[in-house]
């Protein structure tokens, strides 16, 4: 490992880092002006051009609330609860690949921070790693409303990552590898895996709602039977962790649809090595578009959907996306198997 | 490096499980395990054997210690007293069991040892790949594979027979 | 009368679900990229509807000489009691013999019922569409009778706000 390589992957580490956290920012002034749109109002517009300083103000507010600890938690677990949410958000995006392969300098650099050999397990793993931050923060809050929605959360993220493995697998049947760059490659070659697999895609992407707690299923703070859920008794800048951390998963898990399903950053009709720098350039864009078309879908059906009752979110995971994604490599395995 | 790691690595997890088994609070215990199962994953990482290092996480601390999370949470487990006066029984049940894991453990270290001591060196490097496995598990291992699911398929249907009465 | 209970039975594209889920999101786009209703308020005002009750106003005769006549008609059809009227002779040869040299409304206390509007015979009191009228004291939101005067120097050339959006700068009496 050379300075060069060592520069590249520092560098690649702070982009995608701020990369991130300007999108989790962008995403909670446009979750609330969106919202307003589809309202007939216009949405917190007021801070700033459009509204762009609003997270700022935010964040400053975060900042400087009190922090309240309520008296009977559980501290050291109280404490601990945030960081565990937040760290697997901020870690995940790691071995995503975000634009085609670089020449800088006569050497090839890969536009991903990690390119490890499963790193689709890995996103998996971290995922599910995440949900002992809730659950913790539900039961060290020694409250009712906490525990109840740490105790959703956990099974619901438990049910809906089986629904979820499933769908992938497919994705990873055709493919032939567990990293994004194979992946992305044999849609490049074929086609995208949307087109080949809708069932595993309609389940993939049923299961990132769920498992980033997005209406309609974000039972484990339904605000009408739960006051906050988890986070109800974090304040000032442990809940804004909590907050940060959702943006954070659900901008990796449209990335992650976008990488299994719609070709990551593959240009549709268009041949981008031919075009040097700005074919790698116009990759990038193009793969931060898509990701921004499912964060709005997260965005829009969250406004359009009432939430779903827990039995019938058991229900949908257990009876329904799981026989579907069975189905779904059923049917990959017998085209796989008709084809050779 | 992957010296200094190792032993880092060994640290916490040696240091996490006497936590787990020495500390009287099951929540405490629980995080512990998490956190050990974390170290270990990563001592598979350094010996290159990537897939089976994530899959501790992902089946051990992502999936199963979660139901035992659940489990101390929904039971409500308080932290353990220091009780006076064990009965005499329990006391020789414990011991027997320590001598017993004991045992285990000196057997494990043998073998671990006669097979560093006699396989030649840099065979098993890329035996922890998604590869390796799935092939070990589907033409070595089938039958225990399939006995083993079974098993889990058996255990799956009295479960649901269990709680179906009760409703 | 019978009633004829419609029963729901869905169809088979209803079981999915999926069709209904489609409607509902392109129901919300069209919201989404409709016009907005909500009136961006300091830069464009909102326009009240004919007949609004807001602030008051003393109507004037061509002439500019106050109508008002002091007969405390309002001052006793205030149900609030929040009109103060101190009559006196008029100094003018012509017309009325008596007019107000003191005509104060609590803004505070005034319901705005529009009873006083209603009271008067010479049709010198009546209520403005005016309604963003504020001040940093109780004492501000006592208007006086220059100031009555003033919101019809104001409000006679059609709808305040409806001015205000087109451009022209109006200068409340009370404001601030």
């Amino acid at each position: 490992m050379d300075t060069f390589e060592i520069l590249v992957a520092l560098i690649k580490v702070v982009a995608v880092f701020v990369a991130v956290i300007l999108a989790v920012m962008v995403m909670t002034l446009a979750e609330r002006r969106v919202a307003g749109f589809i309202q007939y109002r216009h949405g917190p517009n007021r801070v700033g051009p459009w509204g762009f300083l609003q997270p700022v103000a935010d964040g400053i507010k975060f900042l400087l609330k009190e922090d309240i600890i309520p008296a009977n938690v559980n501290l050291p677990i109280y404490l601990l609860a945030p960081a565990i949410t937040m760290i697997p958000a901020l870690t995940t995006f790691a071995v995503i690949p975000f634009g085609a392969p670089l020449e800088v300098a006569g050497r090839t650099v890969q536009l991903q921070v990690a390119n490890i050999n499963i790193g689709l397990l890995y996103i998996l793993a971290l995922t599910s790693v995440g949900v002992y931050g809730l659950v913790l923060a539900g039961w060290s809050s020694g409250s009712k409303y906490p525990l109840l929605g740490g105790l959703r959360s956990s099974a619901q993220l438990i049910s809906y990552e089986l629904a979820m493995g499933l769908a992938i697998i497919g994705v990873v049947m055709v493919s032939g590898g567990l990293t994004f760059n194979e992946i992305i490659a044999h849609q490049q070659a074929t086609s995208w895996n949307f087109w080949k697999q809708p069932i595993a895609a309609l389940v993939f992407l049923v299961a990132m709602y769920a498992e980033t707690n997005r209406l309609p299923f974000d039972l484990t703070e339904a605000e009408q039977e739960l006051v906050g859920g988890y986070h109800t008794e974090y304040s000032s800048f442990k809940f804004a962790m909590f907050f940060l951390s959702e943006y954070a998963n659900m901008v990796t898990a449209s990335a992650f649809m976008v990488c299994l399903f719609f070709g990551g950053w593959d240009i549709p009709f268009v041949d981008e090595t031919q075009m040097g720098a700005w074919g790698v350039v116009l990759s990038v864009l193009v793969f931060i578009a898509k990701i921004g078309f499912f964060l709005f879908l997260y965005i829009w059906v969250r406004w359009t959907f009432p939430r779903f009752r827990y039995d019938q979110l058991m229900r949908l995971g257990w009876k329904v996306l799981l026989p579907l994604g069975l189905v779904n490599i059923f049917l990959v395995g017998l085209w796989m198997a008709l084809k050779v | 490096m992957t010296a200094i790691l190792f032993y880092i690595f060994a640290t916490f997890l040696l240091a996490a499980s006497l936590f787990v088994v020495l500390n009287r609070n099951p929540i405490y215990s629980v995080v512990a395990l998490v956190f050990a199962f974390m170290n270990l994953a990563a001592m598979y990482f350094l010996l290159e054997a990537y897939f089976i290092g994530i899959l501790q996480v992902l089946v051990y601390a992502g999936a199963i210690m979660v139901l035992f999370l659940f489990v101390v949470m929904l039971l409500n487990v308080q932290p353990d007293q220091p009780r006076p006066g064990l009965i005499h029984f329990d006391r020789w049940w414990y011991g027997l069991m320590g001598l017993i894991f004991v045992g285990l453990f000196l057997v494990l270290i043998g073998e671990g040892a006669r097979l560093l001591l006699t396989s030649p060196a840099g065979e098993a490097v890329q035996i922890g790949g998604v590869d390796s496995v799935g092939e070990a598990l589907f033409t070595h291992f089938l039958l225990p594979f399939e006995i083993a699911s079974l098993l889990l398929t058996v255990a799956l249907v009295g479960t649901v027979f269990l709680a179906k009465r009760r409703v | 009368m019978a009633t004829v209970v419609k029963t729901y039975e869905p169809k088979f594209w209803d079981r999915f679900y999926l069709p209904a889920i489609v409607q509902g999101l392109v129901i919300t786009l069209g919201r989404f990229l409709k016009r907005k209703d909500t009136v961006l308020y300091p830069e464009k005002k909102h326009v009240p509807p004919p007949g609004y009750r807001g602030l008051h106003r003393l109507n004037k005769h061509d002439d500019g000489r106050i109508k008002c006549v002091a007969c405390e008609m309002c001052q006793t059809a205030c149900p609030a009691h929040c009109i103060d009227i101190e009559p006196s002779i008029a100094p003018w040869e012509e017309g009325e013999e008596r007019y107000p040299v003191k005509f104060e409304i609590d803004l505070l206390r005034c319901i705005y019922c529009g009873f006083c509007e209603i009271a008067c015979p010479k049709d010198a009191i009546e209520l403005t569409e005016i309604y963003d009228f504020a001040a940093y004291t109780r004492d501000d939101l006592v208007i006086e009778m220059e100031g009555l005067l003033k919101v019809f120097d104001i409000t006679k050339d059609g709808n305040v706000y409806d001015r205000q959006n087109r451009g022209e700068s109006i200068e409340l009496p009370v404001t601030r």
